[in-house]
């Protein structure tokens, strides 16, 4: 045992004062921190993944949970992270996985950008009397439109304009599968979307019968597994997304384990029952731009041509130029997921190191499409990253269109970012498959909590909009002059193409 | 602030500046002293074939000869001179106005359809971003802008606006706030046949801005209105919308008032609101934009700036106030209150 165990990560401590020995905490924890010894609870510190379902659920409120000091010998390279992440591989000989985004401490650009506010020449716009207008429409837009004046004099519109998603709010749910996120999880996610008014993704998992009746507000997924892939599929859907890249993991695909496809689950993505289900990084029929445009017409025809097609790349360093060959396609829409997104399970050296920002990805590609006089024919999605209202106000300013939340919308159901994911014991009931944590999550409850964010983050958007003055999301979208930077180096704010504060 | 006021007689008689004058000195609680200007369409008679190009020279020696060159490169200079101005004794002469009668090769430029409009175009963006010292804020066929940094009536005497008549006359009064008081800075706006005259911010600046590049403008006198006059000629002269679609696309209406319009109208005007997106402005604003066959006003979605409109026989005026237009024609058959986003406009017969 050269290495031997490490030191602990938290620390659980239970008032002996306050405990009634209920046994809440043993019920709740998946993980085996707490068990009965006689007729008294003990706890295993060491098996603690802070997802604070125990604090939660003890009636006394008898748990503390602390993060234990890190008594290493302090060390400004070889951090706790490092060393254990090589006792850990060292020990097994695999690649560490790791759930959820990005964990390393950088500063989030987000935060170093300063929204605008009118004062005494312009006025701001109070939302609760005026009109605020977030109605949003994701698709193909015509370059110019033709007009001919009838007999009478009424004009005629001659362009023909594609199918469009309506949205009423610029916010929309990413992708994440039944199967990464138990049934419960994505039906409440379902639900809220279709009470708020916006759609969100099924992840490259099928569609369960228990989704069909939120089908209108579902983009149906496919990505390289093409996993629960059939024409009845895609025409359920209200879109269709081609996953080429996802921010937490560009440049590999994805895998399920076996040990979570259930029954369900594998009719569900139409593979055996406890089979993994493995989506390699390339589709195995795009290994081109072309490629992917004639993937993109064939998902049209197949449709009829009545649903948008979306595009979704992982945000890397040539991400510009990726978009603007994917705004040459038939594809209505590209989503740009920047290096924070969110994800079941990914390998910890990507999800931590490969990619890039969305704020200056999705800069970037605004800029890109504009210099090819394309931006205006195709819509632009963000995610990766998107913790609250100013976030999405300042990405739609960069030059979104919309955004896609993924963990915040599993925090608004109770997820406590603990990053446990890919272990299929979530104790909240998200993302897992074990019946008894799946029947945790109350879809009808958590569907509420989901329509309430986005509700509140759409209230605060206009907010935010009356206060710079504008009452329509088109005057938001690019619309850089009502960002400054702040404490960004020169190089960022050419990039971002804003101001630095002051100026 | 700021105050605007318009007019176009629809039968085309021509009124002298004498009557625009007073009527835009009236609004001088409206303006700061730092801007002023007038534009006016049928000015030049004699050189109708030639597009009139009013240029600020810092001074005639150093870029004249430069602005010259490039003009001889795309074109005939068929008369030039320095617009006459008189001595006042409230506004310092900064620059030199200088008007060329200039006749573009159309052979030059290639692919496209209105070559003549595209040189000029060129030229306005080439000039005013890389010949420093030199600013081409007038460029339309048969018509003028006259501004400069001063107050309206100062500003009037010092070109003697009286002496020109047009059928189409706009002035602006400015408070200037977002750039200094400069002779570039001065409203109207013009490009070609397009002349805006603005009161108001309009704060989806950067998004119209982004937008009107990537067609190739460049925006370069700091200010927002600039934008507006751009966006127009996109619209209306390559994109071929008419005035009032021009208008619906800048100004368009709620999407609740689109809900409930009859099914054909509404798809019209989605379909307006999807593609021109980025043209739409934002902010308050009461703008009146003229080119040769007419003028039209309109507002902001939600009425932020003000705006009156009156009709006295063919005379159609457009101004922020009544009291404005009346001390042009106190007798008017009809005075009316647009509604926001409603355009007003007066067509030339």
């Amino acid at each position: 045992m050269a290495i031997g165990s490490v030191p602990l990560r938290y620390r659980i401590s239970i008032d002996r004062d306050r405990c009634m020995e209920c046994g809440r905490c043993v019920e709740n924890c998946p993980y085996g921190t707490f068990r009965w010894e006689g007729d008294r609870i003990v706890v295993d510190s060491r098996t603690c993944t802070a997802c604070h379902r125990c604090i939660a659920m003890c009636p006394r409120d008898a748990i503390t949970l602390t993060e234990h000091p890190c008594d290493y010998r302090t060390h400004p390279v070889w951090t706790r992270d490092a060393r254990e992440s090589i006792y850990n591989q060292a020990k097994t000989g695999k690649i560490i996985l790791a759930g959820m985004g990005n964990a390393s401490p950088l500063p989030p650009i987000f935060d170093r950008l300063l929204l605008d506010a009118c004062q005494v020449t312009n006025p701001s716009i109070d939302p609760l009397r005026e009109p605020m207008e977030l109605r949003t429409y994701i698709g193909k837009k015509p370059s110019r439109l033709s007009f001919k004046r009838g007999e009478g004099g009424e004009v005629e519109l001659q362009t023909e304009l594609s199918p469009n998603l309506k949205l009423d709010t610029p916010i929309m749910i990413g992708h994440m599968s039944y199967g990464a996120i138990s049934l419960n999880a994505q039906l409440a996610l379902a639900k809220g979307a279709h009470e708020a008014g916006t759609f969100l993704g099924t992840g490259e998992g099928g569609m369960h019968p228990a989704i069909f009746p939120y089908q209108d507000n579902m983009i149906v997924q496919v990505a390289s597994g093409r996993f629960g892939v059939d024409v009845d599929y895609l025409n359920r859907g209200a879109a269709i997304e081609i996953k080429i890249g996802q921010g937490a993991k560009p440049g590999i695909g994805g895998h399920l384990p076996g040990e979570k496809v259930c029954a369900d689950v594998s009719c569900t993505r139409m593979i055996p029952l406890g089979s993994d289900a493995i989506s390699p990084a390339p589709h195995h029929d795009i290994y081109s731009i072309e490629d992917l445009a004639q993937l993109v017409r064939s998902l049209k025809e197949a449709t009829e041509w009545k649903k948008p097609v979306f595009v979704k790349i992982a945000a890397v360093h040539n991400v510009a130029a990726i978009a603007a060959g994917i705004a040459r396609s038939s594809a209505d829409a590209v989503v740009v997921d920047g290096f924070r997104g969110g994800t079941g399970a990914a390998p910890k050296v990507f999800r931590d190191h490969v990619g890039i920002p969305i704020e200056a990805a999705v800069s970037a590609v605004d800029q890109k499409l504009r210099s090819q006089g394309v931006r205006n024919e195709i819509s632009v999605i963000a995610s990766g990253g998107i913790t609250n209202a100013a976030d999405v106000t300042k990405a739609i300013a960069l030059g979104a269109d919309a955004v896609y939340i993924g963990t915040a919308a599993l925090v608004a159901m109770g997820c406590r970012v603990c990053g446990n994911c890919y272990r299929g014991l979530c104790p909240w009931g998200i993302a897992t498959q074990r019946p008894d944590l799946v029947a945790r999550l109350n879809p009808e409850v958590q569907a509420e909590h989901v329509a309430n964010l986005i509700h509140a983050w759409t209230m605060e958007v206009s907010e935010l909009m009356g206060a710079a003055g504008i009452n329509a999301i088109e005057s938001l979208r690019g619309n850089r002059d009502r960002l400054r930077g702040y404490m960004l180096d020169e190089g960022l704010l050419k990039v971002l193409d804003v101001k630095p504060v002051g100026a | 602030m700021c105050g605007i006021i318009s007019v176009v007689d629809r039968a085309g008689n021509l009124m002298d500046g004498s009557k625009i004058k007073r009527a835009l000195s009236l609004m001088d609680e409206r303006g700061s002293g730092e801007g002023a200007g007038y534009a006016a369409y049928g000015i030049y008679p004699e050189y109708a074939d030639c597009y009139a190009l009013h240029i600020f020279f810092d001074n005639i020696v150093e870029t004249k000869s430069v602005v010259e060159a490039l003009l001889r490169t795309w074109g005939t200079v068929v008369h030039d001179e320095e617009i006459p101005t008189y001595e006042q004794p409230n506004l310092k002469k900064i620059h030199t106005p200088w008007r060329y009668f200039f006749k573009p090769d159309a052979a030059l430029m290639s692919g496209t359809s209105s070559p003549e409009e595209d040189i000029v175009t060129y030229l306005v963006m080439k000039v005013n971003t890389t010949v420093p010292g030199a600013l081409i804020y007038s460029s339309g066929k048969n018509i003028g802008v006259f501004k400069a940094a001063g107050w309206p009536e100062d500003v009037a005497d010092f070109y003697r606006i009286q002496d020109y008549e047009g059928y189409i006359w706009l002035a602006h009064n400015r408070y200037p706030t977002n750039t200094k008081g400069w002779w570039g800075g001065a409203h109207p706006f013009n490009l070609l046949d397009w002349s805006v005259i603005h009161n108001g911010e309009i704060t989806s600046y950067g998004t119209n801005r982004r937008y009107i590049e990537s067609f190739g403008y460049k925006c370069t006198m700091f200010t927002d209105t600039e934008v507006v006059a751009y966006l127009v000629d996109l619209l209306a002269r390559r994109h071929g919308l008419d005035k009032e679609m021009t208008v619906r696309a800048l100004a368009p209406p709620f999407w609740d008032e689109i809900d409930v319009m009859p099914e054909k109208e509404a798809t019209l005007n989605r379909a307006i609101r999807l593609t021109y997106g980025s043209a739409m402005m934002n902010g308050p604003f009461a703008i009146v934009v003229a080119n040769h066959d007419g003028i039209v006003g309109f507002t902001d979605r939600i009425k932020l700036r003000p705006l009156i409109a009156a009709e006295k026989g063919d005379r159609l005026y457009i101004s922020s106030e009544e009291a404005a237009i009346r001390r042009m024609e106190p007798e008017l058959d009809r005075v009316w209150m647009p509604r926001a986003g409603e355009p007003v406009i007066g067509r030339v017969y």
